[in-house]
Parts: structure tokens; C-alpha cells; sequence
């Protein structure tokens, strides 16, 4: 699905230059769940801004299916956003002044072709909390109604950047769970970035990512349960 | 603290675009406020000055002719220190090339010693000379050397210019019975002694006596002796300074840039608190991390306070220093405007540092109010809360959405907005308010040039529609008419009297010139301000609504009406209506009742004249040729004259209002949508993200906005409208009344400049968000 050779990204920052990443080559298949490991200042959050179509890579090319994302301007990055991507941030950016159904709703009417944002928000099991505004969810309900958001247009892939950061264990097994759900029962690729080597368990590959290149690849034979993870 | 003062002052860097357009909003109030308050303390000096230095009269009366043995009498009054009598009468000249009113007025040895002259160019006259008037010579080219043809009391005599000159009792010049000064065709003539009593037939005898009274000494009590001393020989009513036109002008002016320098800049300090409270409370919000590791590392309440206190003062001054030049060039420009107007041997226009000082304390006292809130709040903060996201905010949905069936109809942009706004009406009501007083100071700016049209049309089309007007040097019978009837080029001629009368009721009283004009007149009307023609009424006065309410006279009142000319005759005429017109207090009768009032003949002292344009030149020239002619007016230089004049400086006065109001609108819009935008980043980001367009993430930021202008629009046309009347309120004087009329074209106008600067701001924001960095935006708990 994707296909990314001798990717750069040079941050300038100042007047010094930060190396983000240096010659990575990545190949992701259809439907695996696959999570990115790493320290932070790694720079996985730059791949997956790269992968996720908000960042341009400095130098190398990214292909996502027949599309050159590195070569894309932002008009076309858009429309890929738009409809082949979701993403799940660890702050969960819902609208506040949107209630959940809404929040959801928000990527359906831009959407080709969408469930409807009740169905999405029950497959993070909150149709009980369809008209509640964010003040009046908890963390982990916030975070799920963001990969409601997220699913809600089918996405081809869902990009993850520390989705349980914010929460505790408990809270944070859910919304691995409902992420392991749609990767499981709608087939959607999934990318997951954490610095948390307990979730790596999950994933059918893990990526080890260190000082801006993959250091390693892991294949789990097995994929955990979320429910099994512990840290 | 060094690292607090670095950190304000990249803070104010980053936020630069707004802080700037808060600057330019505190700006324009300073400049208002320094600029009239410098320029009114630069007339008052200058005039001041001026008075002191020539020997200002006091007291002013005329009479009809007064023997010069009775000024032993009247210097004899306690209480008057100095007294100085002059023969004062009204005449024409005609030079090569033109033909003017003067009043002739005698000059004492060196200049009189009362209201002394002021040689500008040349020496004082001597027999067959005369000083003129600085205004009247530099209108019409004339100056010392120049030889002129003096036209009075029916004769001719040659007269050599030898000076140019001011006084201070003309430091305004107004053409008798006139309404505004008219330069090109009202001169004053100050002739030796001898030569004006031999003009006038006063040999022997004064008509005016000016006085300058001991120190403490009140005028009124003074006028009622010299009016007693005076009553023989048809004495008009001694009066202070405050009746006499120059000085009355020059204190309205002084009074309406004293009301400039307060409204004004009122508003524009309410404005700018408004922005500078929003402002401050977004970085704040946004620094909510950065205040927590300040308080962390153990930076106190003070500190803290102080540091954001800072940030909106260095705002405040960085709007007053360009505000305080900007001042300066005002003031000097308004000046400039005033030397053509007011002739003062210096108008000493300098820059005022406490005028100055004190409008930059004002903005910076309405910036820290403004401040405030946000202040509190920074300071309130505690630190293991700063430390935390913030938690989101809550919201629900609006009232309008609750109707049954209207939350379907609203996109979810629309519903973004509007629970926004409610969330915190408070600021979203300031907000509009902001927005609305943009446009209310765009319409005062702009309706002064339809209220000049307006008064314009009013005065020289609809009352006054003769081609010329004529005014006789004494009254002719009304028989006369008909010679002018057969001049070329008069296709009609209608009579016309003016008589200097004073009008009373109770203990009131009011100088006026009662008009006289024939029933049925076709070439002049008594229109009021609804363009209403009130009739010539057979019976009684029609006088200005103004006029009647001085008197305080209503309709089917009666008043007592003693004219000031001839046999000072005098009686009680009803006020047969009132008319709310615009230019000077006016008082009009029929002519057949001010003969019966007058027990005269049939007498007229002026003519209202139909002209075939063509023929102008040389009925102009028959017209001079005549002795009886005092002078010839032509509608269209009046119209051009007061154009020039009046219509100027206002002009002049409201362009600036509107230039200020247009910095004004693009502050406010653009703050708006600055802290909009800042305020909803994050969203915005997120919108993006989840892959709408720029221009569909734009839409949802500028619904707000565009809400918030939809209802300022009709709120900033009402208080455009009550703006208008405060400031006409404070423009008005007897002289004048601008009255608030406002034409499609400048609603127009304030509603294009506000939506256009929105507009601006708003396109402002597409490239912000072209820029915002989504995945930063998104990560960060701040």
C-alpha cells in the first residue's frame, strides 16, 4: 500500500538543521496493523506525517498505491486526506462546540462514501453518547469518538499518533481495542505510533525506529489482544 | 526579569499584525484628541493674545446718530475705563474688474485706541485713503496703491488703497445680513475720521461706541446705562463680546473642537479596549503552559501581572507616540484650514505637550481597562492547573437550534458559529458593537457632504431661487421695480425689505433682520428642513424654529417687534408658524405688514432678480452704474463662495473623520478575525486534517465573523444615525444648524468599507491557514 524509498526530512530550526529522517525505506501492505516503536525525537511522527500527507519529505519518494505523495501539492494532499485517510491524534481534537455525533459528522458530509456517523460511533461503542458535547465525555470517550471521526468515511488507511497517550491503562485498552475492531472487521490498514513497547504486541509488524531511520523490523507471529496488553 | 521583558517583547512581535491594527485604532483617538484640543488652545492663545495686545473692546453698542457732546455722558458710566466713538456705515466699492460691499469704519490717530488696527502691509490712511480688510484684499488682489471708486449714501468719491488690515473685532467678517463670510464681495474699508462722517453724514456725530470696561466690571450691568444714555439717539442695544459675530464664531469653533476632542476619541478608546481585552485574553489562553513553568520557577502575582499589564501598554504607547505626531500634523492642518478663516496677526499653532500627555494617558488608561480581565485571569492561574491542558470548553446548543426542526436547516460550520457566539454573548455582543461602531463613525464621517448638499439645495435652490439679489443703499419706493424690470436680461423682479429689528417676548429678547417679501413671491420661499414651503402669511412672522424656541414663543404667540432703522417703530405681530430651516435665525414677513409696522410708504431695500443667464455682463454692468445699488449678488457665486468657505473646512473636517474610520473599521475587522483564527487554530487544524479544503476550513472561520457583521450592520446604522445628531449637536449655533440627512450612497458607503475591510481581514485569514502547521497544531496539549 505504501511504498516509500530513501526518505529525508531536513527541519530547518533556526539556524540549525534537524535531521528527522534519514533514508528510510518502508514497505506497508492492504489490512496489516502495523506499529511504529520509538523514543521520542526518533522521528516517527514525522514519517507518519509524511505518510499521512501533511509534511513533504525533504528528499526520496512516497507512493501511496498509484499516487507520488512526495510530488503532490496541497490540493491534491487534500483530497487524499480527505478520502483515503483518518487520522487519530493523542489530543484528541475534537470540535468542542460540536457534540460527538456532530464531531463525526464533520468528516461524513466531506466524505464519498460514508457510514453514518451513528453506525461509526457505535463501532467505538458510544451510541449511548451520540448528542453529548466533548466537555461531557471522559478522555477515553473523547478518543473514540476522534477514530469515530476518523472510520467514519472508510479510510483506506488509519494513521495513529499516540493514540493512548492521554489515558490511563484501563481507558487506553478500549480505544485499542475499537482501533484493532476496524482494522480487524473493515479490513482498514492501520499505523500505529507509540513510544509504548507494550502496545507492540498488537501489531502484525513492528517497526523499531530510532535517530531518524528503522533500525529493525519484528513480525509477530501471533497478534496479542489488546485486552492482553499490560504497562 | 530580563527574560519576562525579552519574552513581551517577542510576544508583541509575533502578534504584530494586531497589535498594530490596536495601535492604529489608539492612533486615531490620540490624534483626535490631541489635534483639536491643541488647535482650540492655539485659536484661544492666539486670540487671547490678539485682544490684549490691540485693546479688545468690551462693550460694543450702535445707535442711529448720537451728538458728539453725549460721549462725555457715556465715558462718565462707572465702570468704564476707556471709550472710544466711531462712525460705522455700510457702503460699495467698484474697481476695475469687480464690485464688493464694504463697511466703511473710522480710525482713531494710530489705529484707534479700542480694537486697535493692525497695519499688515502699507501706512494708515489719510484723506482720500482707506486701510482694507486682510481677507477682502487677498480675495480680490487689492492692496495699497490700488485705486478704488466708494459708492455711499448715493455718492461717489475716488479712494486710494494705502493699507492692508486686521482687527480684532473682525478677526471673522461676515457681509451684513449674511450667513457666512463671502470675501470676494464684503470688505472692510477703515477710512480717516473725517472722510467716513463726510461719506456718511455724520459730521459731528458717531453711530458706534465701543468700550473697555474696568477690571471685575460685568458688561450687562454697564449695557443698561449705556442703553438708557443711548435710547434718544435710536441706540441698538449695548452688547458684549459674546454678541458680536466674530467673536461668536471663533468661541462655536472653539466649543464644537472641544466636543471633537471628547466624543471621538471616546469612542475610539472604547474600541480599542474592547480589541486589546480580546487580544490579551487569547495569549493568555494560549500561554497557559508557559505562565504555569513561570509560576513554576517562581515568578510571583506581581510579575506576572505586570508582564501582561506591559503588553498592552506597550501597545497603547506605540498607538499614542504615532498618534501624538499624527496629532501634531492635524492640529497644523486644521490651523491652516482656520488662517483662511479666522485673520489673526499670528495663529500661533504649536505643538501642545500637555495636550499630548494627556491624550496618551487616556489611551493608555483605556488599554489597562481593557487589560484587566485578562490580567486577573493570568494572574488567578494556578500553576499545577496552568500546567494541564485546558479542559474543553463547554457548550450546548443554542436556543435558535432547540426550535423544533431548525437544527436540520443549520450546517455544521453554521452551528460551529453560532454556539460560539453564544458561549460568550458578552464578548460576542462587544464584538458586534466593535464592528458597528465602524460603520457608525464611517456614516458621521461621510453624511456630513450630504448634509452640505443637503443645506445647499435647501438654501440656493428651493428658498432662494432668484438668479441675483439686489440690495439698495437706502430704501427705494417698491415703484422702483419696475425700472429694474426693463434692465436687459430681467425677466422678473420681485421686492424685498430687509429690516434690523429686535423681537421680544418677556423678558427675552433676539436681534434679527425680519425679511420682507411679497405674498406669492416666486423667487424666494420659506422652506423648512422637510422641504416644506410655508407661505408668506398676510399676518405676522414666520420665524426659525430656532428662533421661536429662544423667544420661547410657539405659534399664534405674539412678540413684541421694534425695528432698529428710521423711526424705530415698533408693535406686536403674531408668529404665524415656524420653520425648521438650516441657515441662521430667520424671521419673515409680508411686505404690506412690516409698511403697516413701519407706518412708511412702500418701501423696498432690495430686489430678487430672474436673469437670462446670457445677459449677465451686462446687466451686472447697468447695476453698477447705478448709485442706489448697494450691492448685486448672483446665486452662483454664492453658491460658489460657500463652497469655499463653510463647505470646506467642514468638509475638510469630515474627510479626516472618515479617514480615521476607515483605519478604524480595518482595526476592528481585522482583530476580529485574528482572534478568531487564534482562538480556533486548533479546529481549524483539525478541519484540515481531516481533509477540508482551505477555503471550506476558511468559510467556518469567517461564519463568526460574518455573523457578527451581519447584525453590526443595522446597530452601526443606528448608532451612526444618533452619532450624526451628537455631532451636529455640537456643531450647531445660531448661525447654522447642519441637519442629519443621510443618502443612499453613504449608507452605502460606511456598509462597503466595513464589509470590504471584513473582507480583507478575512482574506488575511486564508493565508494564515495556508500556513497554519497541522501536524504541530494537532500535537501539542497547549
Amino acid at each position: 500500500m505504501f511504498e516509500a524509498r530513501g526518505l529525508e526530512k531536513v527541519y530547518r530550526m533556526g539556524e540549525v538543521d534537524v535531521v528527522a529522517l534519514r533514508g528510510v525505506d518502508l514497505d506497508i501492505l492492504e489490512g496489516e496493523l502495523v506499529v511504529v516503536l520509538g523514543p521520542s525525537g526518533s522521528g516517527k511522527s514525522t514519517l507518519l506525517n509524511v505518510l499521512g500527507g501533511l509534511d513533504a519529505p525533504t528528499a526520496g519518494r512516497v507512493r501511496w498505491r498509484d499516487h507520488d505523495l512526495s510530488r503532490a501539492d496541497d490540493r491534491l494532499l487534500t483530497r487524499y486526506r480527505r478520502d483515503h485517510v483518518g487520522f487519530v491524534f493523542q489530543f484528541y481534537n475534537l470540535v468542542p462546540s460540536l457534540t460527538a455525533r456532530e464531531n463525526v459528522a464533520l468528516a461524513a458530509e466531506i466524505a464519498r462514501d460514508p457510514m453514518d456517523p451513528a453506525e461509526a460511533l457505535a463501532l467505538v461503542d458510544l451510541s449511548g453518547r451520540l448528542d453529548h458535547f466533548p466537555s461531557q465525555l471522559s478522555g477515553g470517550e473523547q478518543q473514540r469518538v476522534a477514530i469515530a471521526r476518523a472510520v467514519v468515511k472508510r479510510p483506506d488507511v488509519l494513521l495513529c499518533d499516540e493514540p493512548t497517550g492521554a489515558l490511563d491503562v484501563a481507558t487506553g485498552r478500549l480505544v485499542l481495542s475499537a482501533l484493532a475492531g476496524v482494522n480487524r472487521d473493515l479490513g482498514t490498514t492501520a499505523l500505529l505510533i507509540t513510544h509504548n513497547a507494550a502496545i507492540a504486541a498488537m501489531a502484525d509488524r513492528v517497526l523499531h525506529v530510532h535517530d531518524g531511520g528503522i533500525a529493525r523490523v519484528v513480525v509477530n507471529q501471533r497478534r496479542a489482544a489488546p485486552e492482553e496488553l499490560a504497562w | 526579569m530580563t527574560a519576562l521583558w525579552t519574552k513581551l517583547r517577542r510576544d508583541l512581535w509575533q502578534a504584530r499584525g494586531q497589535a498594530t491594527a490596536i495601535a492604529v485604532v489608539v492612533a486615531c483617538a490620540v490624534a483626535t484628541s490631541a489635534g483639536s484640543v491643541a488647535t482650540a488652545r492655539a485659536l484661544a492663545r492666539s486670540r487671547d493674545l490678539y485682544y490684549a495686545r490691540s485693546a479688545m473692546p468690551d462693550l460694543f453698542a450702535e445707535a442711529t446718530r448720537v451728538p458728539a457732546a453725549v460721549a462725555g455722558r457715556l465715558a462718565a458710566i462707572p465702570g468704564v475705563a476707556a471709550l472710544e466713538t466711531r462712525a460705522v456705515g455700510d457702503g460699495r466699492v467698484t474697481w476695475a474688474g469687480g464690485m464688493a460691499r464694504v463697511r466703511m469704519i473710522s480710525v482713531g490717530p494710530e489705529g484707534g485706541a479700542l480694537g486697535r488696527l493692525r497695519l499688515r502691509a502699507g501706512r494708515l490712511p489719510g484723506a482720500g485713503e482707506a486701510a482694507v480688510s486682510e481677507s477682502f484684499a487677498a480675495a480680490t488682489g487689492l492692496g495699497p496703491g490700488d485705486r478704488i471708486s466708494l459708492i455711499a449714501n448715493g455718492r461717489q468719491q475716488p479712494v486710494t488703497i494705502s493699507a492692508v488690515a486686521l482687527s480684532p473685532e473682525y478677526i471673522y467678517a461676515m457681509p451684513p445680513g449674511g450667513l457666512f463670510p463671502d470675501d470676494r464681495r464684503f470688505g472692510l474699508l477703515w477710512m480717516d475720521r473725517p472722510e467716513v462722517e463726510a461719506a456718511l453724514d455724520m459730521e459731528g456725530a458717531f453711530d458706534q461706541a465701543v468700550f473697555r470696561l474696568a477690571p471685575g466690571v460685568h458688561p450687562a450691568a454697564v449695557a443698561d446705562a449705556v442703553d438708557a444714555v443711548l435710547r434718544p439717539f435710536g441706540g441698538l442695544g449695548a452688547h458684549g463680546r459674546d454678541r458680536l459675530v466674530s467673536h461668536r464664531f471663533l468661541a462655536d469653533e472653539m466649543r464644537q473642537l472641544d466636543a471633537m476632542a471628547v466624543v471621538l476619541p471616546g469612542i475610539f478608546l472604547g474600541v480599542a479596549a474592547f480589541l486589546v481585552s480580546v487580544a490579551l485574553s487569547r495569549l493568555v489562553a494560549s500561554q497557559r503552559m508557559q505562565l504555569g513553568t513561570l509560576r513554576a520557577l517562581g515568578y510571583g502575582s506581581a510579575a506576572i501581572g505586570l508582564h501582561y499589564a506591559a503588553y498592552a501598554a506597550a501597545i497603547a504607547l506605540a498607538g499614542a507616540a504615532l498618534g501624538v505626531g499624527l496629532g501634531h500634523a492635524l492640529g497644523a492642518w486644521m490651523s491652516d484650514l482656520y488662517r483662511d478663516f479666522y485673520r489673526f496677526p499670528l495663529l500661533d499653532y504649536r505643538a501642545d505637550p500637555g495636550a499630548m500627555a494627556q491624550a496618551a494617558a487616556l489611551a493608555l488608561g483605556a488599554s489597562l481597562l481593557g487589560a484587566a480581565g485578562a490580567v486577573r485571569g493570568a494572574v488567578r492561574l494556578q500553576p499545577a492547573e496552568a500546567m494541564r491542558p485546558p479542559a474543553p470548553a463547554t457548550y450546548r446548543p443554542t436556543l435558535l437550534e432547540r426550535l423544533a426542526g431548525a437544527r436540520a436547516l443549520l450546517s455544521l460550520p453554521a452551528r460551529m458559529s453560532l454556539r460560539g457566539l453564544a458561549r460568550r454573548p458578552l464578548r460576542a455582543a462587544l464584538g458586534t458593537l466593535g464592528i458597528a461602531s465602524a460603520v457608525a463613525v464611517l456614516v458621521t464621517g461621510a453624511f456630513f457632504d450630504d448634509a452640505v448638499d443637503f443645506m445647499m439645495r435647501l438654501a440656493f435652490q428651493e428658498s432662494l431661487r432668484a438668479d441675483a439679489s439686489v440690495a439698495f443703499s437706502r430704501p427705494v419706493s417698491r415703484a422702483a421695480l419696475h425700472e429694474l424690470r426693463r434692465l436687459p436680461g430681467v425677466v422678473a423682479a420681485e421686492g424685498s425689505r430687509d429690516e434690523p429689528a429686535v423681537l421680544r417676548r418677556g423678558a427675552r429678547s433676539q436681534r434679527v433682520a425680519i425679511g420682507g417679501a411679497e405674498p406669492g413671491a416666486r423667487l424666494t420661499a420659506i422652506v423648512g428642513e422637510a422641504r416644506r414651503v410655508v407661505p408668506v402669511p398676510d399676518e405676522g412672522l414666520v420665524v426659525s424654529a430656532r428662533l421661536a424656541a429662544l423667544l420661547g414663543a410657539r405659534p399664534g404667540d405674539r412678540v413684541q417687534v421694534e425695528l432698529l432703522s428710521g423711526r424705530r417703530a415698533s408693535g406686536e405681530l403674531p408668529i404665524a408658524a415656524t420653520v425648521d430651516d438650516v441657515l441662521g435665525l430667520t424671521a419673515t414677513a409680508s411686505l404690506d405688514t412690516l409698511r403697516r409696522l413701519a407706518r412708511q410708504g412702500d418701501l423696498v431695500t432690495g430686489a430678487q432678480l430672474a436673469v437670462d443667464p446670457a445677459a449677465r455682463p451686462s446687466l451686472d454692468g447697468a447695476l453698477r452704474n447705478r448709485p442706489a445699488v448697494a450691492a448685486v449678488s448672483w446665486r452662483k457665486d454664492t453658491i460658489q463662495s460657500f463652497r469655499e468657505t463653510l463647505a470646506r473646512t467642514m468638509l475638510a473636517m469630515a474627510t479626516m473623520l472618515v479617514g480615521f474610520a476607515v483605519a478604524i473599521a480595518g482595526g476592528v475587522v481585522y482583530s476580529a478575525v485574528r482572534a478568531s483564527f487564534s482562538e480556533r487554530s486548533r479546529e481549524l487544524a483539525t478541519l484540515r486534517v481531516i481533509g477540508f479544503t482551505r477555503v471550506e476550513a476558511w468559510r467556518v472561520l469567517v461564519g463568526e465573523v460574518a455573523l457578527q457583521l451581519a447584525a453590526a450592520l443595522p446597530l452601526g446604522a443606528l448608532l451612526g444615525l444618533g452619532l450624526a445628531l451628537l455631532a451636529v449637536r455640537s456643531f450647531e449655533s445660531d448661525l447654522f444648524r447642519i441637519p442629519v440627512v443621510v443618502d443612499r450612497s453613504t449608507w452605502l458607503f460606511a456598509v462597503g468599507v466595513t464589509v470590504l475591510a471584513t473582507l480583507l481581514a478575512s482574506l488575511a485569514a486564508l493565508r494564515w491557514i495556508r500556513r497554519l502547521a497541522l501536524a504541530d497544531a494537532l500535537r501539542s496539549g497547549d
